[in-house]
């Protein structure tokens, strides 16, 4: 920047001040403002109208349970007993047997598509990504009910057989492994691939060019280049996007709906029927029959569930886009 | 850039020979896949093919996915082992990590195929069956008894265009203000905003379902039940993922433009819808066809709030109606083959339903800004300038 000239004395200085424009804002524009805003506004009303209409319907259930309802797992409305720890631990461990099995194949995909595939192939990529959460989930519900919760049955045997000292590796009722948590986190992955694989294949693409340049160019392998530049700096987002995936799988619906067996027994195995429960089940199921104070129990629940997802996306967001600043 | 100094040889002079060395010496361009490369990988594969064979045959156990598995876990280990005794520690690394992220991507791919192949499969029969009937048949003969041909999934796919299309309307509008709302402005409570829409695109579906429920449903007791209230709930979920996208095609707007207009004294109002709107066009329209293609297949929403009528009902405002995903949840849990076949024909037709708007979203979005014009002012717009010129 050069320096302004010095004046020369005696000229007046006041003309090279920026003159001040001002420019008012019409009748259609500040109607066109306050539009904008209030559209946006309607977004936080819809928020707050879940989580007050939830709360306030659901506020029956909470008083007359109180905190029987995290410590108790028994959830049977007909003995007014409503406990669901069953169906928390449940609806938690789907989503983090969901996150274990997409979390691997969401980074080798987006490494894929990032760096590893030749450039005719990477928007193909993306698409068939994409892809994969545009089928529906009731379609995958279907399709692991009859497909995938039988293949996975042997495995899942052998897994109990050899490796049953592992917590949580067992299953609650001896002999049988389909229609299992497992099996359900399992095609929950599916659904969960395309948003972890979206997520941190934007955050690694924010990667220095330069320094992944630098590190091939110093003679490093190219998956040296990966764990050495592309992971330390996009660890957080890559977190951040597990997260989000984490948050998705404790809401998923249909697929638990159709593959889980129903039993909400409070068992610490994941590889087989008649254990644990799930919230998004239960609600689904049994909402349309309950009684009033069944009823607002379950929407107790959805609240519960509601809330839950909340804050771990919001947190998941937070990570996602500090990772990206950085 | 200036070329007047470029030292380019005569024509017709043979070119000088780099210094320090032959002519011939040529950039050794190294193809991707060498054939030495591609030897050891089929040769693991075999081995690992052959081992996992031998064990599963002997040990007399007969499992396809543990199978497929075990291949792959020998496979890898087999050409990890073999790549750092022939080329050290690194190059094995590399090479492992290369097995690793292809086959990561691979199943990804597979489970995509997979699912579209089995539904195929199991769908094709209701679906081709006596064709077009089961597109415009209702499910009012639903029972044991019923076979194939008198069932239809035509009264779901009326009240799935009807609800999604009431969700649309109803999202659109706003998305699209609230996207430009977050565009424009940047203070706390945009950000709150902003913030908030983030985390309702991650919101159980089955929320939305309830909350429509307690809104809508339940206080008008017998009557509340109604394609309008499915497509209530659809937008519930349908809003954030509309706001979210078109945000994003907003944001890539170039500044110049608006402020061009602005500078030439245009209201904001009609920079928003003659300026950033068709320029973001074609970003837009892909934005809204995937969010329909996503809310299409959700059951959760409609659920409580559909009433999945069996037959036609044309008037999403009155009375239950039938809806795709709905109809598929219905028919899975009621009893016999034939039953369970039109579900499986349902969700044929759901899925050809959504992948061909995947499709067409990602047509469109490929052919650029203001490209092609589907908004008909823009049309108009260019041709009364040609008659005035």
């Amino acid at each position: 920047m050069l320096a302004p000239p010095p004046a020369a004395p005696g000229s007046p200085v006041v003309d090279e001040q920026p003159i001040t424009i001002n420019r008012s804002v019409t009748r259609a524009d500040r109607i066109f403002r306050f539009a904008l805003a209030a559209s946006g506004t309607i977004v936080l009303i819809i928020l707050a109208a879940v989580v007050v209409f939830l709360a306030k319907h659901g506020w029956r259930a909470m008083t007359a349970g109180g905190l029987h309802f995290i410590t108790d797992s028994s959830w049977s409305p007909d003995s007014g007993r409503y406990g669901a720890m069953s169906l928390l631990v449940g609806s938690i461990a789907i989503a983090v047997v969901g996150v274990l099995i997409a979390g691997p194949i969401s980074i080798a995909a987006a490494l894929m598509i990032n760096e590893y595939a030749p450039i005719r192939m990477r928007s193909f990529l993306t698409g068939a990504v994409d892809m994969l959460a545009t089928v529906p989930s009731i379609v995958y519900g279907f399709w692991g009910l009859e497909l995938v919760s039988n293949l996975q049955a042997a495995p899942a045997k052998w897994l109990v057989d050899h490796f049953g000292f592992v917590p949580f590796i067992r299953t609650p009722t001896p002999g049988e492994f389909v229609q299992s948590i497992f099996a359900c986190g399992l095609i929950c992955a599916a659904t969960l691939v395309p948003i972890i694989t979206s997520v941190s294949r934007e955050v690694m693409a924010q990667t220095p060019r330069d320094a992944c340049e630098a590190a091939l160019g110093l003679g490093g392998t190219r998956w040296g280049m990966v764990t050495d530049v592309i992971f330390p700096f996009s660890r957080d987002g890559i977190l951040g996007a597990v997260l989000l995936g984490f948050g998705r799988g404790l809401g998923e619906t249909m697929i638990v709906v159709l593959v889980l067996s129903k039993a909400n027994k409070m068992v610490w195995g994941i590889m087989g029927p008649n254990g644990l429960g799930s919230i998004a089940k239960q609600i689904t199921e049994d909402f349309p029959t309950a009684t009033p104070i069944d009823q607002s129990a379950l929407i107790f629940l959805g609240l519960v569930l509601f809330v839950t997802t909340l804050l771990v996306n919001i947190a998941a967001r937070q990570i996602v886009q500090r990772g990206g600043r950085s | 850039m200036t070329t007047f100094a470029d030292p380019s040889p005569p024509a017709g002079a043979p070119l000088p020979p780099p210094s320090g060395g032959p002519v011939a010496d040529r950039p050794n361009r190294r193809r991707r896949v060498s054939s030495t490369k591609l030897v050891e990988m089929v040769g693991s594969a075999v081995a690992a093919l052959a081992l996992v064979w031998v064990v599963f045959a002997v040990t007399g156990v007969s499992a396809p996915l543990g199978m497929a598995f075990a291949w792959f876990a020998v496979f890898f280990t087999i050409y990890g082992i073999l790549c750092w005794r022939l080329y050290g520690i690194l190059i094995a690394k590399d090479r492992m990590a290369d097995v690793g992220i292809w086959g990561g991507a691979l199943v990804a791919l597979g489970t995509l195929a997979a699912v579209i192949i089995y539904v195929i499969l199991k769908g094709a029969a209701a679906v081709f069956t006596d064709f077009p009937h089961f597109l415009v048949a209702d499910m009012t003969h639903l029972g044991a008894t019923a076979s194939i041909t008198q069932l239809g999934v035509g009264a779901a796919i009326v009240g799935t265009i009807e609800q999604v299309g009431l969700a649309t309307i109803i999202t659109v509008p706003l998305g699209v203000m609230t996207a430009t709302y977050l565009v424009n402005t940047d203070n706390p409570y945009s950000r709150l905003v902003s913030a908030v829409v983030d985390a309702m695109t991650g919101a159980p579906a089955i929320i939305a379902g309830l909350f429509i429920y307690i809104l809508w449903v339940a206080p008008h007791h017998e009557t509340g039940k109604s394609g309008f209230a499915a497509a209530m709930a659809l937008a519930v979920m349908m809003l954030p993922i509309v706001t979210r996208a078109a945000q994003e095609v907003v944001a890539i707007v170039p500044g110049s433009l608006r402020e061009a207009a602005l500078a030439l004294g245009a209201p904001e109002w009609r920079v928003l819808l003659r300026v950033v709107l068709p320029t973001a066009r074609a970003g837009l329209m892909t934005a809204v066809i995937l969010g329909i293609a996503r809310i299409a297949g959700e059951t959760a929403p409609v659920l409580f709030n559909a009433g999945g009528l069996e037959a036609y009902n044309w008037n999403p405002f009155v009375g239950q109606q039938d809806n795709l995903p709905l109809r598929i949840y219905e028919n899975i849990f009621q009893p016999g083959a034939v039953i369970q076949q039109s579900a499986w024909g349902a969700s044929l037709v759901l899925v050809i339903l959504v992948l061909l708007l995947f499709m067409l979203a990602r047509f469109l979005g490929r052919g650029g800004a203001g490209r092609r014009s589907f908004v008909p002012w823009a049309r108009r717009r260019r041709s009364s300038t040609l008659e005035n010129a």
